[in-house]
């Protein structure tokens, strides 16, 4: 897991009750309290592009690598290296912009972009109001 | 020429002017609100407005035309990745140069095609290993896409390889020796030249092996 906010953190906690063993890297050390008082898994503080730090969490065994920090353009180099370098398995990453989104899946990035979903709803609700 | 420049900070504002001056038709995209103003005093419609990662300002910008270079200036390396990989892969830009901020993305710049790169303290660092040879080697041109450098030592009094010829010695794999300068005039040697205390050697080799032939021809 690489970003432990909300999102990450939520995903990582998750995981690990399903039996994942898991490490989470984040910049801020107190987004270790995100993932409560007893967090079972590892935990590094650090960049994300940090390559020495990446090794050190285990990315070259890593069956799968969540990309959620806040930032897009961060989240895609990462992810990129991730599939690239490391050739993980799985790799999934948050960008919020959907243009970006769009652009990086057309080139075999698996993407959540949580804007684009949004937008989806929205839009959907009000065109089922439409027809009642 | 027409040039796009990402990010209006030092770098990207200089280069702006410099190539203005030039005759070239440039467009600059600042997203700080102050600095922007600034350069529009300046480069009036010629800087816009905007953050480079988004392909509309990238668009409003006209990349689409497309331009001939895209410098990617940004204060940051994720930032100038993307913005090199975006212009080359979807806009076609063939000629994309990228600015590193930190020496250590650079692996990050070449696993994504993000060249050529500048870094200022890389260049910083090659003018100081130039002007104190601290480990007697010096790098002198770096062919990243061939995966090959050109590095120049000096063989002192002491250096192992004083004294011998040049097909003695055991270079690393890969490794020649191109040029041997002896009193300011350059040769070509073969395997007969023989090196004396002062010859300054160029060498070509694969990146990483400078430690090997360091040893070979200087000390163990």
């Amino acid at each position: 897991m690489i970003g432990s906010g909300r999102v990450g953190s939520t995903v990582a906690l998750q995981l690990q009750l399903s039996g994942w063993d898991v490490t989470v890297l984040d910049e801020n050390e107190d987004s270790l309290g995100r993932l409560g008082d007893s967090w079972p898994g590892g935990f590094l503080v650090g960049h994300g592009m940090d390559l020495a730090l990446l090794r050190e969490a285990g990315i070259e065994e890593a069956d799968a690598v969540v990309v959620t920090t806040d930032g897009d353009n961060t989240n895609l180099v990462i992810a990129q290296a991730a599939q690239k370098q490391f050739e993980v398995p799985t790799v999934v990453v948050r960008v919020l912009d959907p243009a970006r989104a769009q652009f990086y899946a057309a080139r075999g990035l698996r993407i959540v972009c949580p804007t684009a979903a949004a937008i989806e709803t929205l839009v959907g609700v009000v065109r089922q109001a439409e027809t009642v | 020429m027409y040039i796009l420049i990402a990010g209006g900070g030092k770098v990207g504002t200089n280069l702006t002017r410099s190539l203005l001056r030039e005759g070239h038709e440039v467009t600059l995209i600042e997203q700080r609100p102050y600095r922007f103003e600034k350069l529009e005093a300046e480069f009036e419609h010629q800087v816009i407005r905007g953050d480079a990662t988004e392909i509309f300002i990238l668009e409003r910008a006209g990349i689409k035309r497309p331009p001939d270079l895209l410098v990617a200036a940004t204060g940051d390396d994720e930032d100038n990745i993307i913005i090199g990989q975006i212009a080359r892969e979807k806009y076609g830009v063939g000629n994309v140069i990228a600015r590193i901020n930190d020496p250590r993305n650079q692996p990050y710049f070449d696993l994504l095609g993000v060249s050529p790169t500048v870094s200022a303290t890389g260049a910083i660092m090659g003018l100081i290993e130039h002007e104190v040879p601290e480990h007697g080697l010096i790098h002198l041109l770096e062919l990243r896409k061939e995966n090959l450098e050109i590095v120049e030592l000096t063989v002192d009094e002491n250096a192992k390889a004083k004294g011998r010829r040049v097909g003695a010695l055991k270079l690393p794999e890969g490794a020649r020796i191109i040029s041997v300068v002896r009193n300011g005039s350059a040769e070509i040697p073969d395997e007969d030249t023989q090196l004396e205390a002062g010859d300054q050697v160029l060498a070509i080799l694969e990146p990483g092996k400078e430690d090997e032939l360091r040893r070979v021809l200087i000390k163990d």
